[in-house]
């Protein structure tokens, strides 16, 4: 096995997780928020962000889709070491990462059912610019308005029309990260 | 002058402390030993493994020991302490045809092909008190026999070659894990027959006993009964074979129910099915009965509206650490509850006191 | 046996908690099934909530645990000291000084802040439960935002006392969508759950769900124009802190069934008495 599979992992898994879920708490709870966490050192081209992402939610309970460049096989060499989770394509996916162009198109993701909205995808959005600013954003989480630099803007109003049911979003760029639940309302 | 009750935590300490007294009781007396609680209270060992879902008899008696003989709260420890265990893999299906049977019995035949076989049960004793076991006692040796091989053949499996009992084909489907996955309805029978081998004895017993007396009648018969060891393997995926990795004693019961049939299908008996770790034959044959109860939709029967036939409120009730932690919660202070609903009652009398004041004055 | 992981659950159990919590937050009001794990303490008492909290403390967190409002009720004792033997935290009884909150029954009095997590431990999360029994009809009858049962429920309270006869854990609805139950909180806290600054995580371990308000969320009462919510307590001033704002408890002081009422939120009593507000029965 390659050094770098072995490598980039949590070396103390139950106290780095617990502090790289409370930031990602922290984003998704508060959309367009701007936090950092760190943990993972994964193969390129995933960021720390988004590599300590997929260590603290997955495992080999959640299919996970790599998309365009992320599917290589140091990826997916380091995922199946570090989580065991199994690689699938978009529509059985649970977590999707990639950069936004390869991670289109949405419609091929799960957006949960009517009883059960919680059964959709959620996507890790590796950015080349993260910042609170551009899109204006609204909803549960927000006080009164916040921002975020969004690769788009329709896709993000079909998805929130949708509403109980959608996708998840969270944006990756180095140790940064934000989130955008379906719930948000983007202008 | 009033002063709030504190010391909560010095409470709990000594009240913690008095139960470790109580549960030694008087030292004058011999301390149990952990085997003698293995080998001698062997059934309540096997209702403790059987409902708290681990196999292991000398947790299960050291829970029966710190439990006090409170059978569910030695469950509740075990159940406690498997949530703990990592999960290396899932063995194989267990293989009940190759049991090593100490009993095996058949309501529905009078002899069959590897006989009935009573083994060590209560069934014709009379229940007088021995007053004998009162004193320390020595135990004569059971007359042996040889027997004949190890595998026995499944009653259900003659009736099968006829065709007189539905089938009931081989099915590779991974089940789902109750222990791992939230209950959902519809629950299929993998998952109900799961709830049911560690649901509460005394709930499965009245459920099943319901059925008998016409809450959703099914007339069963017990095909068979066995009880007995069987191996337990795995796959290991490196060596490319399954390794025998222990050995589990299981009650099985398979019983043969009236028959059913419909335009397409000619009448045929139908199958209930219970299977529970240790030796438990009221709880096997009652999961049997509640099996059966709860499949009439897949049979085609009718929803009479009988208690057992309810999945939801069969498995959503069956669970005794559930149940008693949720009864027992009650307990817990409910005072800003009680409370509000003081002042609701509060203002509703005093608002009809006063309209009845108003009717008494015009 | 060896010692349990950090905050007692395994790693694998925590991962799958976490990702229900980022569910519940992304829905609000919406109950996410998760795999509850039996916990070393019965269910019913408060299984959901630790699970919960056991996901989402670190070591850096100050942990505070109150039942009734109180710090020092025997459950609430049992499971702070449950933390801190499994995961080390710092405790408080200071609101104020708490980044997670385990609660029962209360929210507390002074209002939380963006840096702070309240936990709630949820009895029956189903706020239809009492009207329809079964788990697929209640699940289908959220999905269709059915919900009229339940007005039916409260309007016939109106008719026959003059009020909505529920006096805790009264539904309410949460961004114009799902009804939730806010836990039996007495009714006088309702109106804290909209627009709270901090994260407010809802736990029912025995029932396996977890739902979640985002920060600043709308929650609404359920109600009718001709009978608006009304939040409401014993018409008194605490008798120790002289609060008019609490919510307060009725104890019982000698056999002439003589009472006194007093803040059910003890840090926010004990608070007030150092800065020297005095109630008519205090010493
Ligand atoms: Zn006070």
């Amino acid at each position: 096995m390659e050094a770098q599979t072995l490598s980039g992992g949590f070396d103390n898994p139950a106290v780095q997780s617990s502090h790289a879920f409370r930031n990602i708490m922290e984003a998704m709870a508060r959309p367009g928020q701007i936090h950092e966490i760190k943990g993972a050192e994964p193969p390129a081209p995933l960021s720390i962000a988004g590599g300590t992402v997929l260590l603290t939610l997955c495992d080999t309970e959640t299919p996970v889709y790599l998309a365009g460049n992320a599917d290589n096989d140091e990826v997916r060499a380091w995922l199946a070491f570090h989580t065991g989770a199994p690689l699938t394509g978009p529509s059985r996916a649970m977590f999707a990462i990639g950069d936004w162009k390869a991670l289109m198109p949405l419609n091929a993701y799960r957006i949960g059912t009517s009883e059960y909205p919680d059964r959709s995808a959620t996507l890790i959005v590796e950015c080349a610019e993260l910042a609170a600013s551009g899109a204006k954003l609204r909803g549960p989480g927000i006080k009164s308005q916040a921002a975020l630099s969004l690769p788009e803007i329709r896709a993000f109003q079909s998805n929130q029309a949708l509403f109980p049911l959608g996708l998840d979003f969270i944006f990756t760029n180095g140790v940064r990260l934000a989130a955008l639940p379906r719930s948000t309302e983007v202008a | 002058m009033y002063v709030a009750v504190k010391g909560g935590e010095r409470a709990i300490e000594s009240a913690h402390a008095w139960l470790a007294e109580e549960r030694r009781g008087d030292t004058n007396i011999a301390e149990l030993s952990l085997p003698q609680i293995r080998e001698q209270l062997k059934l309540a060992v096997d209702r403790v493994m059987a409902e708290g879902s681990l196999y292991d008899p000398d947790l299960a008696a050291l829970a029966i020991k710190q439990s006090r003989g409170d059978l569910i709260e030695a469950i509740f420890l075990i159940r406690a302490y498997r949530t703990t265990l990592p999960r290396f893999g899932a063995s194989r299906p267990v293989d009940t045809g190759a049991m090593d049977c100490d009993r095996r019995i058949s309501a529905t035949f009078k002899d069959l092909p590897g006989g009935q076989v009573l083994g060590p049960t209560f069934d014709y004793t009379h229940r007088l008190l021995d007053f004998k076991l009162a004193a320390e006692s020595e135990v004569p040796d059971a007359p042996t026999r040889e027997v004949s091989s190890g595998a026995v053949p499944h009653v259900t499996e003659f009736l099968n070659q006829e065709e007189l009992i539905e089938s009931a084909p081989h099915d590779d489907t991974p089940p789902p894990d109750l222990t791992r996955e939230p209950l959902e309805m519809p629950a299929d029978r993998a998952l109900r027959l799961q709830a049911l081998t560690r649901a509460d004895e005394g709930f499965t017993l009245g459920l099943a006993y319901s059925t008998q007396r016409g809450y959703g009648r099914n007339h069963a018969f017990v095909g068979e009964l066995r009880i007995g060891a069987v191996t337990v393997e795995m796959d290991i995926p490196e060596l490319g074979f399954a390794v025998e990795i222990g050995e589990v004693t299981l009650t099985e019961c398979e019983t043969v129910n009236q028959f059913t049939g419909s335009k397409s299908e000619p009448p045929q008996f139908t199958r209930g099915y219970g299977l529970v770790f240790g030796q438990s034959e009221r709880k096997a044959i009652s999961m049997a009965l509640v099996d059966r109860a709860l499949r009439w939709e897949e049979l085609g029967e009718d929803y009479v509206g009988a208690p057992a036939q309810d999945t939801e409120f069969v498995l959503y009730h069956a669970d005794n650490i559930q149940a008693t932690g949720f009864l027992e919660h009650i307990k817990l202070p409910h005072y800003v509850d009680f409370q509000s609903e003081l002042e609701l009652v509060r203002k509703l009398r005093r608002e009809a006191g006063e309209e009845q004041f108003q009717e008494a004055a015009e | 046996m060896t010692e349990y992981n950090f905050a007692y659950l395994d790693e694998q159990t925590k991962r799958m908690i976490r990702r229900a919590i980022l569910k519940g937050l992304a829905i609000p009001g919406y109950q996410v099934p998760f795999a509850s794990r039996e916990m070393p303490m019965p269910y019913g008492w408060g299984t959901g909530g630790v699970q919960v909290s056991a996901a989402l403390l670190t070591p850096d967190d100050t942990f505070k645990v109150i039942d009734q409002g109180a710090d020092d009720t025997t459950n609430a004792v049992s499971i702070r000291s449950f933390f801190e033997r499994t995961a080390g935290v710092a405790t408080t009884t200071a609101t104020s000084e708490a980044s997670v909150i385990q609660t029962r029954h209360r929210i507390p009095e002074d209002a939380l802040t963006e840096n702070q997590i309240l936990v709630y431990q949820v009895p029956i999360p189903e706020p239809l439960r009492f009207l329809e029994p079964r788990e697929s009809e209640t699940r289908k009858m959220h999905s269709l935002e059915e919900y009229g049962l339940m007005h039916v429920k409260l309007y016939e309270d109106i008719s026959r006392h003059g009020h909505i006869a529920t006096s805790y854990a009264y539904p309410v609805k949460v961004e114009g969508r799902y009804v939730m139950d806010p836990s039996p909180i007495p009714k006088f806290d309702n109106p804290k759950l909209g627009n709270m600054a901090a994260i407010q995580l809802f736990g029912a371990g025995r029932e396996q769900r977890i739902y979640a308000l985002p920060p600043y969320t709308q929650v609404v009462s359920l109600d009718f124009e001709d009978h608006p919510f009304e939040a409401s307590k014993a018409d008194h001033p605490c008798g120790l802190c002289d609060a008019t704002d609490s919510y307060l408890d009725e104890v019982i002081i000698d056999d002439q069934g003589g009472r006194m009422f007093v803040c059910s939120d003890t840090d926010y009593c004990t608070a007030r008495q150092a800065a020297g507000h005095k109630g008519k029965d205090a010493a």
